[in-house]
């Protein structure tokens, strides 16, 4: 086992990979929510009770 | 991890990429998505959404377009881990982000696997389950039976693999009826067709690249002659494939017309390819034929796309 050193440009990078996936994980659950919202539609008004 | 550093095993032979490569950018990892790929895939994939009879609303067709293009790109990735090793002795892929070192072969395997899973999911749940195990059957197409078996076994890898690349139609198809059809197989089939010339081109201007990778593309195992020849015939068989979609009655006289010029040009380029066979002549009609055929797939869907707007329109006034 070796232990390697991040370098300046490797944490850059990989702070920007963060900040991708997080900026991917808001989108997804944006677009999960606008698409809840389509596919009930009209569904919701006019439910049985 | 919050410190700077990381515990790695340094085991001989475990990569054969260069030394530990601490992740690539984001670029790296789009870059595995094969972004110029994904054009042509999701564009043919929302010329068959649009297309397709009944309706979706924009906002699923949308998601169902999104999920093909993720789908694809997550084949890319795959295609690209498993592919490193001669994709790094080819002057055309060297600079991918595995066989750069950019990447880690693992790292891009299980980018590939998270987003082939996540995209079919995706695909399944919010939009409709045909869709779902279409797209995932083109993902196992393209990177196990293309990628690993297909392409490093036969000449004819490009003509069985090129289904993997013909499916996006049928697949955004499907995500608005539920299934497939004839019509939407006609644009499966000219994709189909279109695939074997357009790589056998590409093949006929650097065949000292698959050569010196090993992979038995035509030129390589039968020679360029016969590419040429094969070339020819395929061509010819695009021009009737292409009006299919008129012939089964979906497409109009505009599609007719157009589609018949398009193809017959598909002919001719195939033509200047088959009687050009000598030095810097026969290498500007090989690259020449590759060019076309990139324009000629976007025009044919283009066509379709138009005329299918375009007879829509009257009715969108009137209502």
């Amino acid at each position: 086992m070796t232990r390697h050193q991040w370098t300046k440009e490797e944490l850059a990078a990989r702070r920007k990979r963060s900040i991708a996936i997080a900026l991917v994980l808001v989108a997804l659950m944006i677009l999960f929510y606008i698409t809840t919202i389509v596919r009930l539609g009209g569904n919701v008004a006019d439910r049985t009770f | 991890m919050s410190d700077s550093s990381i515990d790695i095993e340094v085991c001989a032979g475990g990569s054969s990429f260069g030394n530990f490569a601490a992740g690539g950018s984001v670029a790296d990892y789009f870059a595995l998505l094969k972004p110029r790929v994904m054009s042509l895939v999701v564009f043919t994939a929302f010329v068959g959404v649009v297309v397709a009879p009944g309706g979706i609303h924009p906002w699923l067709g949308a998601i169902a377009l999104l999920c093909i293009a993720v789908g694809a790109g997550a084949s890319g990735a795959l295609n690209m881990w498993y592919d490193a090793d001669i994709d790094r002795l080819m002057r055309r892929t060297a600079s991918r982000p595995v066989p750069a070192g950019r990447v880690q072969p693992g790292e891009a395997l299980s980018f590939g696997m998270m987003l082939s899973v996540g995209s079919v999911l995706m695909l399944g749940v919010l939009v409709n389950w045909a869709a779902a195990g279409l797209l995932a059957f083109t993902i196992f197409f393209y990177a196990v039976i293309y990628t690993m078996w297909l392409k490093r076994s036969t000449p004819q890898n490009i003509v069985i693999g090129g289904a993997a690349g013909a499916f996006p139609p049928v697949v955004g198809w499907a995500s608005v009826t539920g299934s497939v059809d004839l019509v939407s197989l006609s644009l499966f089939l000219i994709i189909f067709m279109w695939t074997p010339p357009h790589f056998w081109a590409l093949a006929l201007f650097r065949t000292s690249d698959y050569q010196r990778a090993g992979i038995p593309m035509m030129p390589v195992v039968a020679g360029p002659d016969e590419t040429r020849r094969q070339i020819l015939i395929y061509a010819l068989a695009i021009v009737p494939v292409t009006l299919s979609p008129f012939l089964l009655g979906f497409a109009g006289w505009f599609y007719l017309v157009a589609g018949l010029a398009l193809s017959t040009a598909f002919a001719w380029f195939a033509w200047r390819v088959y009687v050009d066979r000598e030095g810097g002549v026969a290498e500007r009609s090989a690259r020449k034929l590759f060019g076309y055929s990139i324009v000629f797939l976007f025009s044919v869907f283009a066509v379709l796309l138009i005329e299918h707007v375009a007879s829509r329109l009257p009715v969108a006034f009137a209502g």
